[in-house]
């Protein structure tokens, strides 16, 4: 059986999308979880610099999750509705966060620059930031651990409901989410220019962010081994899928050596090979996830060719989205070069000195 | 509260709240575009200004609207997946390309309001027109997927009852999709050009109020405003913003009858019962009459208290006066939408339109006549500040001030026409409503959430609109 099947080609392009979402739009998260925690002298500039960093982009970087969830409906619609149904009280929790962070982040933006009004805007955006990737993780954690799969309906729905996502594993997974995307915020939030601080505080700035970039690194390995050692019990063929096989050991010394990289590269101040190695080690596990997973969209029964959509419809998809990215990157990467380029930092710092 | 109803409340009260940022977002950059080009021409800074102003009220509307959207991404599996698992591979194709439309209005939004400084004038220019015209896009694929729910066609139903030789594009050519999207295009210009219109026309006639008490002119003097000038930076600036708006929003709003005469053609032809529902009509009649208000009574099968004009039903529904309307008696009780709330919301929305579209020629045809004496007078004197031509005609500017409202109340009446008057369907013949519902009980509680939810938004929104973007202007030190 050949993989460069249309049904796992759309399947990929789904963990594609997803991967995008979490090294974009889940380090506007990881903000969240920074403002929150925000401390020291440098209390008031961390959330500056956080704001800036996430001001232009985080719009933008919102619409991956739109796009996964449009993918999985066309492609996938029977995993869809599975999801839907079973997921309904975490997925409705997630979008209640998914609705304060972002409009909380642009109240505080346009209303008046009080600190009593800053202050409550803010800790609304900083727990919403917390809370949604915390249920991201957990409605992805449920998926993978079968929990979606296995639900039966018959049951009664509080069981369902409740049962399939409240579970140790899936709580895990939602911690897991959200230390990477911690750690990824802080990691790229070390190389943000900040406007309206002077060089040196800029310096410092950098310093605060690359030690709790440290910190978050290595809650990131806790929490991956609590995932692991919990996947035993919860998800035992995820757990094989992780641990057996050329491919797997291949994939998780990959991963480790990006963790590892970005952890000296943070430690050596070398902070633009972290934020590459950084998103390296995210990427790879999800899509280690992804292939432990293969060739289930839900597990533990639905394959990807069974819940697969019409191959006329993955086919128009698949051109449809060709033709998207040939807008999309482009564009995107214009967005990211006025915001996040290095020439336009100097270009700041020089005009605002 | 039954879980259906819960679910159908809670789907309509996101859409109705979803839809008035939507507007803005296909409305809104439009204007702000259109001042920044005009910034950029006559490097008038009033202009500069009002863009930027536009552009922090966008950035609020547009934030809200992306995450309610988001919402309803989801809700449509959370409370309708019978729906999403049929309709998904056969309508998915239209929402995937909104998403990449989406995708380029928000990087080109975030550059757009962060970029001021950092790309050059027309790059910013340009940023802003594809922030509006993606916006657009976006509006058009996703009013695509709804005309489907209306005309449903690219497929055929199996032996077991899934679709089967499915076809995304034949369903997104649907009939329906081009009535529908043009009257949305137009209704989210229209709405938006004429509520920032009436705001404008509102501090105009305060300002001309102000001015007339402070130099005690007799009334009959104040209509010349412009001999007046106590406070020339906000007169300035609310002359330029309701010179856009109205540019923006009075076209769309004179052109918009004649697209709802091809959207009720396509409803007379594919959808007789929201026909019927929308029109009050029980009997199937030859040379059916237009009514006019009118109470539809069902129990009865009659629509007492309406003014009849002969034959026009038929005339405007198939442009002919003995055309056969079939009434609601012709189909079978359980296919019957609704008819008071589908009658009563056509009613209104029709009403509120026609309003909206005669005030705008009002203003069209005072800026016509004064435009062109104005061009003449002005040629040789550009950096004067002269009045509008709409100044002149207080009682104008009054009527701008009522219809403000009104293209938003139409818009949710028509929404409420649309999808009330494709009931008890969710795909028009297909699948029923009561089909297509989640299964998951206790739906009481999200509805009731999301409401909250929504109205207290709602209350921050116009609240910081008001505080943060109309209090501010005025006259700058």
């Amino acid at each position: 059986m050949s993989l460069l099947t249309l049904p796992n080609v759309v399947a990929a392009l789904v963990v594609l999308s997803l991967n995008a979402y979490a090294v974009m739009g889940g380090a506007d998260y990881g903000g969240g979880v920074w403002d929150l925690l925000a401390s020291g002298p440098r209390k008031k500039a961390q959330r500056a610099l956080i704001a800036d960093a996430i001001g232009p982009i985080w719009e933008a970087n919102h619409v991956w999750l739109i796009l996964v969830v449009v993918l999985v409906f066309t492609c996938f619609p029977v995993a869809f509705a599975r999801l839907a149904v079973v997921l309904h009280v975490p997925i409705t929790l997630m979008l209640i966060g998914v609705v304060l962070r972002g409009s909380a982040f642009t109240f505080r933006t346009y209303d008046s620059k009080r600190d009593a009004v800053q202050r409550r805007w803010g800790t609304t955006f900083a727990i919403a930031s917390v809370v949604t990737p915390v249920l991201l993780g957990v409605c992805l954690g449920a998926l993978a651990s079968g929990g979606v799969g296995e639900a039966d309906l018959a049951r009664g729905f509080r069981s369902v409901l409740l049962d399939s996502w409240l579970t140790p594993f899936a709580l895990a997974v939602g911690l897991f989410t959200l230390v990477l995307f911690a750690f990824l915020a802080a990691t790229y939030l070390t190389l943000e220019a900040a406007t309206s601080a002077r060089r040196d505080e800029e310096e410092a700035l950098h310093d605060d962010f690359r030690r709790r970039a440290l910190w978050s690194g290595v809650a990131v390995f806790a929490a991956a081994l609590l995932v692991l050692l919990l996947a035993g019990a919860a998800a035992p063929r995820l757990r094989a899928g992780l641990t057996e096989g050329g491919w797997a050991l291949a994939l998780h010394l990959v991963t480790a050596a990006a963790a590892l990289t970005a952890l000296a590269a943070l430690w050596t101040r070398r902070y633009a090979v972290a934020r590459i190695a950084a998103i390296a080690q995210v990427s790879c596990i999800l899509w280690g996830w992804a292939w432990a997973q293969f060739p289930y969209v839900v597990p533990p029964s639905l394959t990807i060719a069974a819940g697969a959509a019409p191959p006329i419809t993955l086919a128009l998809t698949l051109i449809g989205v060709a033709v998207g990215f040939t807008v999309l990157v482009p564009s995107l990467w214009y967005l990211f070069r006025i915001f996040k380029g290095r020439e336009t930092a100097f270009q700041r710092v020089g005009e605002h000195q | 509260m039954p879980d259906l109803l819960a679910a159908r409340s809670q789907m309509a009260m996101s859409l109705a709240f979803h839809i008035i940022f939507a507007v803005v977002g296909i409305g809104m950059p439009a204007l702000m575009v259109v001042a920044e080009y005009r910034w950029l021409k006559t490097r008038d800074p009033v202009y500069l200004d009002l863009a930027k102003r536009w552009a922090k009220g966008t950035a609020i509307l547009f934030a809200v609207g992306a995450v309610s959207g988001t919402v309803l991404s989801f809700e449509l599996g959370l409370l309708w997946p019978r729906f999403m698992q049929m309709a998904g591979p056969i309508i998915g194709m239209p929402f995937a390309l909104e998403g990449f439309a989406f995708f380029t209005e928000a990087i080109f939004l975030g550059i757009y309001l962060y970029g001021w400084d950092r790309i050059a004038p027309r790059a910013h220019l340009a940023a802003g027109t594809l922030v509006a015209v993606s916006g657009a896009l976006s509006g058009v694929f996703v009013v695509i997927a709804n005309a489907w729910m209306n005309a449903p066609t690219g497929f055929d139903i199996g032996p077991d009852g899934t679709p089967v030789h499915v076809s995304p594009l034949r369903a997104m050519a649907n009939p329906a999709a081009f009535s529908e999207t043009l009257h949305m295009v137009l209704a989210a210009y229209a709405a938006t050009g004429l509520v920032v219109a009436g705001i404008h026309a509102f501090m105009l006639l305060r300002l001309r109020r102000g001015a007339g008490a402070a130099s005690s002119a007799s009334t009959a003097a104040s209509r010349v405003s412009a001999s007046v000038p106590l406070v020339p930076d906000a007169l300035a600036f609310h002359r330029r913003a309701l010179a856009v708006a109205l540019l923006v929003g009075a076209p769309a709003a004179i052109v918009q009858p004649l697209s709802g005469d091809v959207s009720a053609r396509f409803v007379a032809h594919w959808q007789p019962t929201k026909l019927a529902a929308l029109e009050g009509q029980f009997r199937t009649e030859r040379g059916a009459p237009l009514r006019i208000g009118g109470w539809p009574d069902e129990a009865a099968r009659e629509t007492p208290f309406a003014l009849e004009i002969p034959y026009a039903l038929s005339l405007l529904a198939f442009h002919d006066p003995h055309a056969v309307v079939r009434g609601l008696d012709d189909f079978p009780r359980g296919d019957w939408p609704p008819v008071r709330v589908v009658h009563v919301a056509f009613q209104a929305m029709v009403a509120l339109g026609t309003t909206m579209a005669l005030v705008s020629l009002w203003a069209a045809a005072v800026w016509w006549r004064g435009g062109r004496r104005r061009a003449r007078r002005d040629a040789d004197a550009r950096s004067v500040d002269s009045p509008t031509p709409w100044e002149a005609w207080p009682w104008l500017l009054r009527a701008l001030v009522v219809v403000a409202p009104m293209g938003f109340l139409a818009i949710e009446a028509g929404w409420t026409v649309t999808e009330v008057g494709r009931q008890p369907w969710v795909v028009f013949g297909v699948v029923r409503t009561s089909d297509a519902v989640t299964p998951v009980p206790g739906l009481i509680v999200p509805f009731v959430t999301f409401t909250l939810l929504y109205c207290g938004l709602g209350v921050i929104v116009v609240w910081l609109l008001y505080r943060q973007i109309v209090k501010t202007t005025g006259p700058r030190p």
